[in-house]
């Protein structure tokens, strides 16, 4: 049994006869008639560029270039297309690209798949349409401007004629294709038809019947199964391994020392078990014995040690704006609060795993639940020394990415056991090796200072930001633009920065940075609008309504999408007893977003009853996935404002969900979502949502309970849901 | 190894089994049914669900050894054509994002449904509190576990 969505090779072939039209060549600004050769037939298809096929039968089938990670893109983006190309959408199959350096970027990541997506796809559907259109208005001697098309047929009014797409399908491909200026395309929800609909996920009935999608589904001919085990203290080397015992065990067929590198997002030393099924590789495992050598011993007691060192250090300035010290001196009230947050694990439900087979010809094949396969071909190319050209990346649904999986670890580990093993393998993660070879978003301390002078106001903001660094530069998602928020609101601003050296690996964990310094930035306002005694609402506005210098962010797209929250929300209403409501706006990945929580207090256990989001991500392309990123980053939110992972001795403490236990469904909200569609290009949601559901909740908290949580997870101030 | 026959989606399956392993490896390894998927490992994040005599139970602890004479359904085979209410509800809610643990939400579902037609949202939370969606899709699952009862009650009470 192969679990592929389509035969790379066929299509390979396919896609050399047509041309790259859509990707790369707008952002050049080279026209479409570059591209001869594009736009014909190749066994009964007609491929008019790299998204659009339709054939004979009638088929349409829109190609998905970017992996498919919960985020909906496999939904939104064909959606996109088939809005251009007027096709009904229950007649699109959707088929998943493999990684094809002719369709660019192919990464989920950055929530950058939409604004990135938004002009190729709507050039691709409009663009064949156009041709149709073309190919219609020829056949019957009338202008193709009086032409008009709907679900699959091209409709020509004023003589009553019609055709479907695949009657034209021979006229359109003798058609050169259009300049893309020619083109007119679809930008407005007042455009659209199927955009903006809720639309259930392409691959949700094989989801809901269990049918091969995950990388982990992979399954070829003769295929071996591997566990690798690493050092538990990052980058550990192997001195020795008992690997001739291990070989001997029930159903081994393999196992062998893999020296690898020391790059901590790279191929890390270990030991590679390979067996006949996965549970007697990792039953093996129970019985290896590894010598390691190692040379740190990073712990979170250390951290915080070196944090309170630091706290009165004067650190590194990247940022001054005005006077800071006269400012704060002359201030009516100076409000001062300490926060922190710990390190945290994706925790993706799909543990790493990937499925690689070495052909004898050198080539190497691999289907790969990667958030970012380019790169992940790189790393490969580069470890094992085989040139790019010579690998093939099949881009499988992923249970979960979160960031986690743009880092490709899993990706060469199993290419070198391939390799090595010269089988079809498919390497396959526990939780614990997860949990404990995670890219952890890193902790931070940051202390406030707020100058609040005479007409209740935030007249400064000092700010030192405690964090992680190797040799003095931050590490992988421990960085703070100097530019962002509250700088540039407020007239007088200092962030300083101070760095904790740290060997442990860290990387970008959803919306990287701003998931959790959010939490600090917002909730210090909170404090601040109560010592200037303003109301919460009233307060941010004030703060969006001017900037110095040029603003860190839309100061009307936030407000708007604050003041569509607290509207949806009541906010000013007595909540009833015990309860609170929070709210927190922000802006990061291109999107607006502002929650308002209501929380509820029964004892120390708080409950999130409810949140209500004002979202501006320009025009929504499917409302369900919009939605769905929104409910999820909420939750997501809450979940990991109880967690953290510590380390002791250079390594992971925590290793399972008995230790690490994720949100389960008793203790999820309702969630509310407003959408303002602006009058700008659309954005992706699978980030923005995130970071300001912390800080609205802990509001929320505060006014329910008057507890104020400075510190993350919830459980150090008592408080559990 | 052992061998045993194991009746999945009313097929008997006679497989050897290493010493040990679990239910989980023996639907994934040895009979290429790959929609019971893997995620804790020990039992407590339900990913791995599948059915025994109707009763939601992990696949991933459970020996396959010991399975012989009971009914085993897995995701694959609990209404292939997907036309169970559960499976309707979850597409009109559009309830999964990644998907990874959604046949466990949906068997655990149906078990819910099975013994209580119409559950309240204290119950649904009990019985699904038992598997970890980490997309959080609580809230549309919470929905479609009512959409799929009034489905039910609507086909005479099916599900």
């Amino acid at each position: 049994m192969k679990t592929r969505e389509q035969n790379p090779d066929l299509n390979r072939r396919s896609f050399l006869k047509v041309s790259l039209l859509a990707s790369g060549a707008l952002i050049v600004g080279v026209s479409w008639t570059v591209s001869a050769g594009a736009n014909e037939i190749m066994n009964e298809t007609w491929m008019p560029n790299l998204y659009v096929r339709i054939n004979r039968d009638g088929t349409v089938t829109i190609v998905s270039k970017n992996p498919e990670a919960g985020q909906g893109v496999k939904t939104a983006f064909p959606m996109v297309v088939a809005e251009c190309l007027e096709v009904d959408w229950k007649d699109v199959n959707v088929e998943q690209a493999p990684l094809d350096d002719r369709y660019g970027r192919q990464v989920v990541g950055g929530s950058r798949g939409t604004p990135d997506g938004w002009d190729d796809l709507r050039i691709a559907g409009t663009g064949a349409l156009y041709l149709l259109t073309a190919a219609a208005a020829g056949k019957w001697g009338v202008p193709a401007s009086e032409c008009k098309a709907q679900d699959g047929v091209i409709h020509h009014p004023g003589s009553g004629r019609s055709a479907r797409y695949d009657e034209l399908l021979d006229f359109a491909a003798a058609l050169p294709v259009p300049e893309v200026s020619e083109l007119k395309l679809k930008s407005r929800p007042e455009d659209f038809s199927l955009l903006g609909s809720f639309v259930p996920g392409v691959d949700n009935h094989k989801i809901l019947t269990g049918q091969p999608l995950f990388g982990a589904d992979t399954r070829i001919e003769g295929m071996l199964y591997a566990v690798y085990e690493k050092c538990p203290i990052y980058a550990g080397k192997v001195r020795k391994a008992n690997v001739e015992q291990i070989r001997k065990l029930p159903g081994v067929t393999h196992a062998f020392v893999v020296e690898g590198t020391q790059n901590l997002h790279g191929l890390m030393p270990g030991v590679a078990i390979v067996a006949e099924t996965w549970w007697e590789a990792n039953s093996a495992r129970d019985k290896l014995r590894v010598d390691w050598e190692t040379s740190q011993a990073d712990s979170t007691a250390d951290y915080d040690k070196q944090a309170a060192a630091l706290a009165d250090a004067s650190g590194e300035t990247l940022r001054s704006d005005g006077d800071i010290e006269k400012a704060l001196g002359a201030a009516d009230k100076v409000i001062e609060a300490s926060y922190y947050y710990p390190f945290v694990s994706h925790a993706n439900m799909e543990p790493q795993n990937c499925t690689a087979l070495y052909h004898e010809s050198g080539k190497m094949e691999l289907w790969a639940p990667s958030q970012n396969p380019k790169s992940g071909r790189s790393l490969i190319a580069e470890v094992l020394g085989i040139p790019e050209g010579q690998i093939h990346v099949n881009i499988t649904r992923i249970g979960g990415g979160f960031g986690r999986k743009l880092v490709n670890d899993f990706m060469v580990e199993a290419a070198w056991i391939a390799r090595e093993v010269r089988r079809p393998v498919q390497l396959q993660w526990t939780r614990e090796d997860d949990m404990r070879h995670d890219f952890y978003r890193p902790a931070a301390w940051h202390h406030f200072k707020a100058g609040i002078d005479g007409n209740g106001r935030m007249a400064a903001f000092d700010h030192h930001f405690i964090t992680f660094g190797r040799g003095g530069k931050t590490i992988s998602g421990a960085g703070l633009a100097p530019n962002h928020y509250p700088a540039g609101l407020v007239q007088n601003f200092r962030l300083r920065q101070s760095i904790i050296e740290a060997n442990v690996p860290t990387g970008p964990w959803r919306s990287p940075g701003h998931s959790a310094y959010c939490f600090a930035y917002q909730s210090f306002f909170d404090e601040v609008a109560l010592a200037a005694g303003r109301d919460q609402l009233e307060f941010r506005l004030d703060l969006l309504s001017r900037s110095y210098g040029d603003p860190p962010l839309d100061l009307a797209r936030t407000s708007g999408t604050l003041r569509m929250a607290a509207e949806k929300a009541g906010w000013g209403r007595d909540p009833g007893a015990n309860r609170g409501l929070g709210m927190a706006f922000h802006f990061d990945h291109g999107g607006f977003v502002s929650h308002v929580a209501q929380v509820v207090a029964e004892g120390s256990r708080i409950r999130v009853e409810k949140v209500w989001s004002g979202i501006d991500v320009g025009p929504v392309i499917n409302l369900s996935g919009a939605r769905n990123q929104v409910e999820g980053c909420v939750v997501d939110a809450l979940s990991t404002a109880q967690l953290e992972i510590t380390f002791a001795n250079g390594a992971a403490v925590q290793s399972n969900f008995s230790d690490y236990d994720l949100l389960r469904i008793n203790q999820a909200p309702e969630i509310e979502c407003h959408f303002i569609q602006s009058e700008h290009s659309p954005m992706g949601l699978g980030e923005p949502p995130i970071a300001p559901a912390t800080p609205a909740i802990t509001n929320a908290i505060f006014a329910a309970t008057g507890t104020r949580i400075r510190e993350l997870p919830f459980s150090r101030a008592g408080i559990s849901t | 190894m052992s061998q045993v026959t194991l009746k999945i989606n009313g097929k008997n399956h006679t497989l050897d089994i290493p010493p040990g392993m679990p239910l989980l490896w023996a639907l994934r390894d040895k009979l290429n049914m790959v929609g019971t998927k893997f995620s804790c490992g020990i039992g407590i994040c339900g990913s791995c669900t599948v059915l025994v005599d109707g009763m939601p139970m992990r696949s991933c602890i459970l020996p396959a050894a010991g399975m012989a004479g009971n009914e085993i359904t897995t995701i694959e085979g609990f209404a292939p054509n997907g036309d169970h209410p559960v499976q309707i509800a979850w597409n009109e809610e559009d309830v999964p994002q990644c998907g990874y643990c959604q046949g466990g939400q949906i068997l655990t579902a149906a078990a819910l449904l099975d013994s209580n037609p119409n559950p309240s949202d204290k119950d649904i939370d009990d019985a699904m509190s038992e598997v970890i969606c980490r997309c959080g899709t609580y809230f549309r699952i919470r929905k479609a576990i009512k959409r799929a009862a009034t489905l039910a009650a609507e086909d005479g009470g099916a599900a």
